[in-house]
């Protein structure tokens, strides 16, 4: 081999594959490879989901609208949440928004791994890129619903502030905790395909338990912090503390925070524990 | 010489029933989990061999491959061949064992992996060239390549449901393809498509491996792994049975008998009541030497077998098979009295064990697989028992008219006709 060849070609890695037991890590290197794969999959999700609808994108505009106005009707007009001068449909969408996000990405996120089957029988690449991208390709409609939300605050003349940068982060912290919960539907449905009976009742249920209708302001004391425990009733109210500057984070987003933290963890090293079964066991 | 993939004593153990009973549910495994004691218990009693519920589909299995080398990868169905691949190719782990793999492995388990029927082509050759591992700017810089390969560039924005099965495969395989991984895995995609398209496939592979990357090759197809490969490997049974030059391994997989393959036994369980007084006991290929075996040659003589027994006299008793491809064309379907001599001596049959047996001369059928069915009836009065795909196999055209060329031939029948060229 000359000089220069010498140069060009880099030596390949060495690579083994042995046996695994136990816990392993989660070798994030590997994830980071595949980045451009992930992008492909949300990318996929996202065309997919509008191409053979004849109303297409306007779907993504039409249901949080329809959602925002029976939530109005039901819990507003007819069961009077709208008491102390609250805005009740802004407070609705900003619970609805995100809400919607997290029922989407959790329901799509648990079904992933068998809907992808095809893929984790014929090819490797980290599994987790398939759970994290059925809950990204979310965000396309909740940049949708984010702007109808919007268009809410300017009709109801609600000032625009800074605080709503605080809806970043926020949007982030849906996005973990409904892979947090996804993680563990996910992986379990592989084994137990109950799983996909189970979870349109558990988004149903989780609603009711969430302050998506109503506010948490209706909690009180320490009642609040086992509210907390559910790790979308802090975010939710985060949402509305930005959008809507109602009652600030307080113990209750803390306890939730505590709990995504504590679910988003232990899904990651389960799923990873799972993950080299899943072709076998699909 | 460096070495590609090492593999040192790989095995792998599956659960049975894990496969198939896909949709194991809670209380399932609630009732399993509450008895797990009581099986620890006897696991401890009984000396521990195997556990009953599971198989090896792999056992031990060691090896080398050069970098740049073709190695082939042949065996029986069933024979741990796609549990190799699939362990080469990380989608599953061994049980034991290692594997060490020096660069990118490329896996073409099948073609058109992920490819969205709703998507264009366009929008497919980016995704499933992501799925296949490319990069976005090698599938840029290859894109128009891929395009004239495949030859659907009128399409290129259609979506694929909307293509006919032929151009979706040659699609599919123009971004396989131009995969270019140091290693290469591929199993049996080229028995998929019209012969042109098979023939265009053979080349590329042949280029790939002129390019001095490794690749895995396996296939039903002699005459393929023949003309692609040196060195074959051959699977028996989760074990490597041999290593060798690839006509040599060609000929101990062909010749090799295996009493499991090229024979239907009927178990009395199996058989309707309404059959008696017949009743099927087995059917059986075997071929010029006499072995039962699922894999023939199409240069050498075979034969159909048919054994039964009748347990009270029957009058116009015919028994025969149908002959069809697997892709349920008819090939031909022939009787034991067929013959008029026969049929005069043979126009009852009394209380008794039978075997009518058919040969097929050499030089009939093509490279393929074919499926035999039986039938034992009286002709306008009553079908006593009929199975319609009793028993698979295959026919090699390894030495065949022909086979000079490696590319596979149209057609059912592959007969030696007699040319001649005058000038």
């Amino acid at each position: 081999m000359t000089r220069s060849a010498a140069l060009v070609k880099t030596e390949p890695a060495l690579l083994t594959f042995r046996p695994s037991r136990g816990w392993t890590a989660l070798n994030l290197v590997d994830l980071w490879t595949y980045r451009e794969l992930l992008y492909f999959l949300v990318w996929r999700d996202i065309k997919v989901r509008y191409k053979q609808a004849v109303l297409g994108v306007a779907w993504a505009v039409l249901m949080p609208v329809v959602n925002i106005v029976i939530f109005s009707f039901v819990f507003g007009y007819l069961f009077h949440q709208n008491q102390g001068g609250v805005n009740y449909p802004l407070l609705s969408a900003a619970g609805l928004l995100p809400w919607g996000l997290f029922a989407g990405a959790l329901g799509r996120c648990s079904g992933s791994l068998v809907g992808n089957t095809n893929l984790i029988t014929k090819v490797y690449f980290p599994r987790l890129i398939i759970p994290i991208a059925s809950v990204l390709s979310g965000l396309v409609d909740f940049g949708i619903s984010f702007l109808i939300v919007l268009a809410l605050m300017l009709f109801y003349r609600f000032p625009l502030t800074w605080n709503m940068l605080w809806l970043l982060p926020l949007t982030l912290l849906v996005v973990i905790t409904a892979l947090a919960v996804g993680l563990w539907l996910s992986a379990l449905n592989v084994l137990y395909r109950d799983v996909g009976y189970i979870v349109p009742f558990l988004i149903t249920t989780w609603m009711y338990v969430s302050p998506v209708a109503y506010s948490a302001g209706l909690i009180t004391g320490r009642t609040r912090i086992v509210y907390g425990l559910n790790p979308m009733a802090g975010v939710i109210e985060g949402f509305r503390w930005a959008i809507m500057g109602s009652n600030p984070p307080d113990v209750l987003f803390l306890v939730s925070i505590i709990m995504v933290t504590v679910l988003f963890i232990s899904g990651l090293f389960y799923f990873r524990r799972m993950e080299r079964t899943f072709a076998d066991t699909i | 010489m460096t070495t590609s993939i090492r593999v040192e004593h790989l095995s792998k153990r599956y659960r049975i029933g894990l496969a198939p009973r896909r949709y194991q549910t809670l209380s399932e495994n609630i009732t399993h989990f509450l008895q797990a004691p009581l099986r620890t218990i006897r696991w401890i009693q009984t000396p521990h061999q195997d556990a009953e519920d599971t198989i090896w589909a792999l056992r031990d299995v060691s090896f080398d491959v050069r970098e740049g080398q073709v190695l082939g990868i042949i065996g029986r169905n069933g024979a741990g061949k796609s549990t190799l691949l699939k362990i080469l190719s990380r989608i599953t782990e061994p049980t034991e064992g290692s594997v060490q793999v020096r660069g990118r492995v490329g896996s073409l388990l099948e073609v058109g992996t992920g490819f969205h029927p709703e998507l264009t082509g366009r929008e497919n050759i980016y995704l499933n060239g992501a799925i296949l591992g490319m990069k976005r700017n090698e599938i840029d810089s290859k894109f128009d390549e891929i395009v004239d390969f495949s030859e659907v560039k009128q399409f290129i924005d259609t979506p694929v449901k909307r293509y006919s099965s032929g151009m979706y495969l040659r699609l599919a395989f123009a971004v396989a393809a131009h995969l270019e991984p140091e290693i290469l895995v591929v199993d049996e995609v080229l028995a998929v498509g019209d012969a042109e398209f098979q023939k265009k496939c053979l080349g590329k592979m042949g280029d790939v491996a002129q390019q001095g990357r490794t690749v895995l090759f396996v296939s039903h197809n002699m005459s393929a792994i023949l003309r692609l490969t040196q060195e074959c490997l051959v699977i028996e049974k989760g074990k490597l049975a041999l290593r060798a030059a690839s006509s040599e391994a060609v000929d101990f997989y062909l010749s090799a008998g295996n009493t499991n393959a090229g024979e239907r036994v009927w178990d009395e369980s199996e058989i309707p009541l309404s059959a008696a007084p017949f009743r099927p006991l087995a059917l059986r290929l075997r071929d010029s030497r006499g072995q039962v075996h699922d894999t023939l040659r199409s240069t050498e003589t075979f034969s159909i077998e048919i054994e039964y027994s009748v347990s009270a006299p029957v009058t116009g008793l015919r028994i025969g098979f149908y002959l069809n491809t697997a892709r349920g064309e008819a090939v031909l379907t022939s009787f034991d009295t067929d013959d008029p001599f026969l049929y005069e001596t043979h126009t009852s049959r009394p209380t008794g064990h039978y075997i009518s047996r058919c040969t097929l001369p050499a030089d009939t059928l093509n490279a393929g697989r074919y499926s035999l069915g039986i039938n034992a009836s009286s002709f306008a009065i009553r079908r006593y028992f009929e199975e319609e795909q009793a028993l698979d196999f295959n026919v090699d055209a390894a030495g065949a008219p022909g086979t000079q060329w490696p590319e596979p031939r149209q057609g059912v029948v592959r007969p030696r006709l007699q040319w001649e060229i005058t000038g």
